[in-house]
This record gives structure tokens, sequence and C-alpha cells, in this order.
């Protein structure tokens, strides 16, 4: 894995090579393999060793960004030119800040993300867990896909501002699929510490929801309430946090658009970001090594507060919002620059008002409803109203007089997010979860009265 | 050090450790992206990346490493990876890897194109682009301009221990741009000449000059304007004809996925799913109406889509497979180790992979509705609806992960009555089921309509991987399509 002193010691170079007066370099070393299984055998099993240095050069109000993975001086002259001919070209733009400054980059310190044990997991280790998990299946009579990855990644920027922000961390993630003839069941977990990933555990619930939605009948579309599973919830509401940036006000292409300040959502609906959260991931700074802040978005259902990047910080004071959008200031969020999309929260803390209930209490509480493990292929259809589509899949179940009744054939939905937070009966306790529809988050399970389904497929 | 010898490195480290077959790909990939919003730079980059992937297959299993260090040390290291982990495979194993023959090949092969676009200027492009966002943004209402164009040389070395050497490069070219318009309680959008990037293609820069960027930016921002005073588009079953860039997504989506062989032998089935097309429907099933046609081509005859090459990531000579034949379900699209599940003893050369650190996987190439024989321009086609919907521009897509029931939504639609494109709706969706869908498609445009467009952000397998696919298509009716589910109950 790179080092800080490596990366700071090849910014010198670049530095060097440099002819105009602001140069920033992002590095990146990725380190991950991952096996994959299906039809219980690991048929694909692969690893990549890269780094890379993403090089920014700013000078007269113009700015661009060359990246490469070679490191050699000729190399690395050819990425420099590249982003000072792309920039030099450019109209001034008069909203450029200069680079982030050291004092930009320092703050509040994350947990640990580096785990040893994580690091240290070989092919045959990954292969050995595999085989657990195939075990599980064949012992249910089940077909068996997924995955069982291990990373080490350390991200660094240094820039010629003084500012120098190192992070790394290890990434350990399973997911399972098990097939039965007519159903299947799945569970995913990621965590920094392998310890946390128990595969054989994932196996066997996700086996479970194989066997316990074999034969699936049909129910007609309609609104139903629902128990959404963390990752469906996940899912979901990964959606709008793209929307919670300056930036997005500013391009009015946001659903909050005159609506910061209102009550939006349910008053049991309050979220942070929150990387220094013990369940979260990632590095504490944004694209520009600017330091993360905690972020309180939503405040029992009221939006009270978006993300920023500097520079968006700096456009929204001067602009027509700046008394309707609550704190302006650089929140840690930025993306690298240049960009078109300003900032986004990427790490999602959902605080429960309390009273949380288990995924068993809620199914015991409801009368007649649906019980969702996973969502898939969810897209946006009204940017405003935040209406979504998608699927359900892998483990859809009747909730009857407070039981799991039998599996359901799989529904489309056409849900608005707006109104599905707005109708959260009940709520578990957040964990960190993890789909495929957005970013991992630490998100509770939901109990929402009239989800809007509106087709049935014919599995 | 010349590609072949940094190559030999790997190959022979793991033929002199047990290795029964192996294949070297050795990727320089250089992009240049480009981005303007509101006539300001939004994006604005350069991007290279090198490196070697090394696959082996030993115990009839599989290991892949891969590096962005071409020196003898780390290229070694790297083979010797590659051998552990295909151990490593060994160890969980039901069925072992059987890979379909094929011959030896040496070829040097590039895309043709006219203007090489790393010769044009960033000043040139960047050019272009503002002034599209300024004739947007001429447009009262307009809130939003963006625009951006990407450029690409993908320089491939293929070696494998049956001693094919294949150096392949493939230059690409892509730019769109959309406006949105923000008023009340919608936002809408206009894109053109399709959404999420635009068009791409196998070609230079040429591709610009041809898609009349600057020409049509003034009427797409009147559209996304006008959109706002649109009614939304009614609920019902109704006869529909899409616009070929739509079409051309409904391929991707309904036929290119579900025709994936890995897909339907269930090696996607944690991620992008699985397949409605089990092997018993080969040959059998009435995929369509009699005028459904579609081809998996990826030779250079069918065109410069972002599926054409001469030869797939593992060595095998691009094809032309006729998928589905008068509406009849023919044929996979394949790989060496998926073409003996379907009775064939050789690949029909579809394995793509994004990039040096990552695998070969079974890729859509081309998948293409081949056009109507008979002439038919885009208004006869029209002229000969009486009551239904046009929809252009796709804006949402979903569907489900067999590839049955499906729902996308379009920037714009019209209303068509009595053989006229007659008012604008807003918000147009529709659904169905795939087979019901493609069956009920009474009419497509002729080969003067067929456009072949590129979709450059196909993701699939784990770790995810984006390809670049290309379907050919020509506005096409289907009859008694769901149109509007997506408004329903909101």
């Amino acid at each position: 894995m790179l080092e800080q002193a490596q990366a700071e010691k090849i910014f010198d170079k670049v530095k060097k090579l440099s002819s105009v007066s602001e140069v920033e370099v992002i590095f990146s070393s990725t380190n991950h393999a991952l096996t994959r299984f299906a039809n219980n055998t690991i048929h694909q099993n692969v690893s990549e060793v890269n780094e890379v240095a993403s090089i920014r050069v700013a000078f007269d109000g113009k700015t661009a960004r060359a990246t490469t993975n070679r490191f050699d001086d000729a190399s690395l002259k050819r990425a420099v030119q590249s982003a000072e001919g792309i920039a030099r070209v450019q109209e001034p733009d008069s909203d450029l800040l200069p680079m982030a400054s050291a004092e930009e980059g320092k703050g509040a310190e994350t947990p640990s993300r580096w785990f040893d044990q994580t690091a240290a997991i070989t092919p045959a280790e990954r292969a050995e867990g595999v085989g657990k998990i195939v075990a599980v299946a064949k012992k249910n009579k089940l077909v068996t896909a997924g995955i069982f990855s291990s990373s080490q990644s350390a991200e660094a920027i240094v820039n010629s501002n003084g500012l120098s922000v190192y992070h790394s961390q290890t990434s350990a993630e399973v997911s399972i699929t098990m097939l039965a003839e007519s159903s299947s069941g799945w569970q995913k977990a990621n965590a920094p510490d392998v310890k946390d990933v128990d595969p054989v555990r994932l196996a066997e619930i996700a086996a479970q929801k194989a066997r316990d939605s074999s034969g699936p009948r049909e129910l007609p579309p309609g609104k139903y309430t629902v128990v959404l599973e963390p990752a469906a919830v996940l899912d979901l509401v990964g959606f709008m946090f793209w929307d919670f940036g300056g930036l997005a006000i500013l391009d009015q292409r946001s659903f909050l658009n005159n609506r910061i300040g209102t009550k939006l959502f349910g008053e049991n609906i309050t979220i942070m970001d929150d990387v220094f959260h013990p369940l979260q991931s990632n590095a504490p700074f944004d694209g520009e090594g600017v330091r993360r802040r905690r972020v309180n978005l939503v405040e029992k259902g009221v939006v009270r507060n978006l993300t920023y990047a500097r520079g968006t910080a700096e456009k929204m004071r001067k602009s027509e919002y700046k008394d309707k959008v609550g704190a302006i200031q650089p929140t840690g969020h930025g993306f690298p620059l240049p960009n078109e999309m300003g900032e986004a929260p990427t790490n999602i803390v959902f605080i429960t008002p309390g009273g949380e209930q288990t995924v068993d209490q809620m199914i015991a509480g409801t009368e007649r409803g649906i019980l969702i493990t996973r969502l898939w292929y969810i897209r946006e259809v009204d940017p405003y109203e935040k209406i979504l589509t998608g699927m359900t899949r892998d483990g859809t179940f009747l909730v009857e007089s407070g039981k799991v009744k039998h599996g359901l054939l799989n529904f489309r939905f056409n849900q608005s997010l707006i109104e599905m937070l707005n109708n959260v009966e009940a709520m578990g306790k957040a964990v960190r979860a993890s789909g495929e529809e957005a970013f991992d988050m630490v998100v509770p399970a939901m109990k929402i009265r009239g989800f809007n389904f509106t087709e049935v497929t014919r599995f | 050090m010349s590609m072949k010898q940094i190559a030999d490195w790997a190959l022979n480290t793991v033929t002199q450790r047990g290795a029964g077959y192996a294949d070297v790909r050795i990727v320089d990939h250089s992009q240049r992206a480009l981005a303007t919003k509101n006539g300001k730079v939004g994006h604005a980059g350069s991007t290279e990346t090198l490196g070697i992937g090394v696959r082996v297959l030993v115990n009839d299993a599989w290991g892949f490493a891969s590096t962005d260090d071409l020196s003898r040390e780390a290229v070694d290291k790297t083979a010797a990876q590659a051998l552990e982990i295909a151990k490593a495979s060994a160890s969980v194993k039901e069925q072992p890897v059987r890979l379909a023959p094929e011959p030896a090949v040496k070829i040097d092969w590039s895309n043709p194109y006219k203007i090489d676009p790393f010769t044009t200027s960033i000043e040139q492009n960047f050019d272009l682009l503002t002034r599209i966002d300024a004739e947007l943004l001429a447009v009262r209402g307009v809130t939003l301009a963006e625009s951006s164009m990407h450029l690409g040389r993908y320089e491939q070395w293929f070696y494998n221990t049956d001693g094919s050497d294949i150096h392949q490069t493939r230059v690409t070219t892509g730019a769109g741009f959309s406006a949105l318009v923000f008023q009340g309680t919608e936002i809408m959008k206009r894109s053109y000449p399709n959404s999420f990037g635009g068009q791409h293609q196998n070609k230079g820069y040429e591709l610009i000059d041809e898609l009349r960027l600057l020409e049509n930016a003034r009427r797409i921002g009147e559209e996304a304007v006008a959109l706002h005073k649109a009614e939304r588009c009614p609920e019902g079953k109704m006869d529909l004809i899409l616009d070929s860039s739509q079409l051309g997504l409904q391929i991707h989506e309904s036929i290119g996925h579900p025709i994936e062989l890995d897909r339907v032998l269930g090696y996607e089935a944690n991620f992008a799913g699985t397949s409605f097309l089990t092997l018993d429907k080969l040959r059998k099933l009435r995929y369509g109406s009699d005028l459904v046609n579609v081809v998996a081509d990826a030779t250079e005859q069918h065109g410069p889509g972002l599926g054409t090459f001469a030869y797939d990531d593992e060595g095998v000579q691009a094809q032309c497979t006729p998928i589905i034949t008068n509406g009849l379900f023919t044929g996979y699209i394949s790989s060496r180790e998926t073409a003996h599940t379907i009775g064939e003893n050789r690949s029909n050369g579809t394995m793509r992979a994004e990039g040096w650190n990552r695998i070969p996987l079974v890729r859509m190439t081309n998948i293409s509705i081949l056009p109507g024989e008979k002439p038919l321009t885009f208004e006869q086609l029209v002229a000969g609806t009486d009551d239904g919907i046009y929809m252009q521009t796709n804006r949402s897509w979903s569907i489900d992960d067999k590839r049955y029931n499906f729902q996308f939504g379009c920037e714009i639609g019209w209303e068509i009555k009595g053989g006229k494109l007659g008012r604008m709706f807003k918000n147009p969706s529709y659904s169905g089921i795939t087979t019901e869908f493609w069956n009920s498609m009474d009419a497509i445009c002729s080969r003067d309509q067929w456009t072949l467009w590129g979709t450059p952000n196909c993701g699939k397998g784990q770790p995810m991987q984006t390809m670049g696919t290309g379907h050919g298509a020509s506005p096409a009716r289907f009859r008694g399509v769901k149109i509007g589910t997506a408004y329903k109950g909101n």
C-alpha cells in the first residue's frame, strides 16, 4: 500500500514538473481480490493491484485534471502537461477558489478502519469461506451464487497549498444468493473487519429465505403495508442523497428546490451524514482534502442542511437561496475538481426515534402486508416527486395476521420517496447495511404503509 | 521491451508451473472527458491507464491476477498470484471448465476512422460545447444546460498459450447535451442525440459533425420548456411507436441481457440476475412477431458500433449470430467456456473485459434489430397509425432480474390521431412482459431510418465492469402496449 510519505515524495516530483502556480495530486492505491461463485463452484476468482495519481493544476481561474497509473518521470510529465493543456484553453472562472489549505485538511479522526486480519486474507481462505457457504447450500438442497471479496486501499491528497491528508483501510464483503427451483434468498454484508462478516450465518439466512419463499403465489398489484429489510431501505433512499448538495440547489436539479426548512418527511425521520460513526466506512476527507464534518440533514422530518464543497459554499452565500438553505459552510463532501455534481453526503446514518422494533416484531404487528428482502434495478421516474421504480427480488413474502405466510411473485413498484418517508410506521435499530443500488449506510428496517406496487412479474 | 516479451514472462511462468491454458492481455487506455454546464467548464480531464492481466486455467479452474506494474518482477509475481488463485478455485468445484477449441491467430487491427479525435484541440472541443450551452440557454426557461464529449483510444495486446498474438486498437468518440427546466413542482429534461451522454461510436471526430449537435440545440431547449405546458401522458392500452434510440435500449434490456449465456447458466445469479431464456427455449420460443429479426454482430460490416472488434478478449474472431429469426429465438451469445452447453463446438466470440484489471465476460456486442425490408419512413409509419403514442429518448429504465417485466420512461411523447402527430405529452412511460411486447411489433421502418446507437455504460460482473455496446434500430410500432404505469397511484 502507498504510504503518505511516498505520496508526498511523488507529489514533490509532480510539482517540479509543473509550470503553474497550484498543483494537487489525489493518490489512490488498491489491492483488491474477489472470489466469485455460482452453481456451487468458484467460477471467477480475481485480484488487482493498481496505484493511480490524479493530477490537478490550477492557475488564472482555470483548472483541469489528468490521471495516470504510471509513475515514471515521463508519464508524470505527460500527465502534468495534459492537465495544463486542458486548463490553458479555458475561459477563466471567477468562482474557482485557491486549493484547500493545510488547516482545512485537519479535524476529527475516524476510528481505525484498517484490520490486519482483513488485509492478510489469502485466496485459499476466501475459497474456504466459499466452501462453507456451498456446504450450507448443499445441506438445504439449494444452489448458491455470490462473492467473497477482500481489499486494502489507501487514498492520499497532497497539494501545493501545504495540505497533505491520508487514509487507509481494509474491507471484506460477502454476498450470497441461494437458489431453489422456484424461489431464492439473499444476504450481503460488508465491513472493514472481516470478523464482522459471517459467511455461514448469512448463508443460513439466505437459505431459509429461499426455502420459505418456494412456490410463490401471485398477489394483485396495489398499495400494501410493507416491511423493508435494511438493504431494501438503503437501495431506495440512496437515490435522494445526490440532491442533498448545495450545487444541486443552485442548478435547480434537486427535489429539495423550495423545500429546505419545510417538513417534507414524517416526524420520525432524522438523518445525519457522519463519517465518524463506528459503523461507517471511508476516508474522513473529501475530494479536495477538506476534513468532513457531521451534517444534520433531516431533523424530525424537516430538511435542515445541505452538504457543501468549498466552492459551492461560496456560490451559495452569494445566491438568491442563501437565506433559505440552512447553514452554509464547506462540510467536506466535495467531489474531486473539476466536476459537474459538486458534492453529496455519502456517509448516511439514520437516527431512529426510539421504540425500535425487530423485523420479527414488525411482522407480528402486521395484519396484512409484504416482507421485502431486497430491491432491484431501481431508477428515478420523476426527479421532483422522487418517484422511483424497481422490482422486488430474492425473498418477497406475504404477511398475514402477524405471520409470514408464503412467498410471492415479485412486484414492480412506482413509489414516491417523499410519500414513503411520511408513511413509516415502525423502524428497527440502524445497522450497517449493504445493497447493490446505493452506497453502504447505517439504516434501519422500516415498516411502511401504502407502498405502491403497480405490476407483478412471472416469477 | 516489447509487449510480447512482457506477456511471455507471464505465460512462461504459468506454463512452467502447470497451467493448462493461459492468456495475457496488456491494455493501454487513454481517454479525454470534457463537459460544460451553463457555458462553464464542468469536467475537464484526461486519463491513461496501462496494465497487464493474466488469466490461467489450473486443475480445470480459473484464476486471474492483474497489475499496473510491467516490470519483470511484478509480472512474474502476478502470474504466480493467478496460479495460486486458480488452485484455490479448484478447491470448490462441481464442474470442470471445458474450453471450446480455437485456432491460434496473429493479427493487427484498428477500427476505421477519418479524424483521430486526439488530434483535435481541446479548445475546439470546448468551443463546441460552450456554443451548444449558449444555444440551449438562449431559450427562455432553460435552467440548466449541460454538454459533454468523450474521446477514447483502447489499445490491447492479447497472447495465449495456444499461440495467438492479437493487437487491436479501438478509437471511440461520443458527445451529447441536455436541457433541464425547473418550474413550479416539476423538472423536465430533453437530451440530444440520446440521453445519458448522447451518441457514442467506434469512430473518429467525424462523428461530432455527423451528429449536428449545434443545429439541434435550440429545438431541444424549446421542447424542454414546452413540456411544462404539456398534458401528462394518458394511461391505458395503446399503440406505441418508439424512436430508434429508445428501441435500442429496449433491445439492450429485453434481448441483449437475456441472451447472455453466462446469465442463463447462473453465473450472474447473485448480481445481474439470471434469464427467462432457459436452454429449452432455443429454437422453440416465439420471441417476437415475424418482423423481429435480431443479430449479435461484432463484425466491421455491421457498422462502427461500440460492440465492433476483430477478435474478442479470449481470441475468438468477431461473428454475426442470428439471435431472433423471423420472430423465433435462434441464438445466445457465448464464450469458449459456455459454448458446449448449447451443443456448439465454438464460441461465437463475445467475451469482453473493461480493461487490463478485469476478466472477460460474455458481453453484448452489437445487438441490433434489422430494419424492415420494405421501404417505410417514419412519416409513413405514423400515417398508418390511427390512434397511439410516439415516445422519444429514454428517461428511466428498469427490468426484473430474469428480464421479463420491464418499464421504461421517456423524455417526451406525442399523441398520434388519424395518422398524424398531435399534442405533446409529458412523463410518458410504458411497461410490459418481454415476449408479449416483441410479439406485438407490427411495423418497423426501413434501412434509411436505422441508427447504430452506442450504450457506453452497460454494467455487469463482480467487480463491476462497464462496457460499451451497440444497438441498431429503426423506429417501430407495437400494438396494445400498457402505457402510463409509472405514474399510476402517484
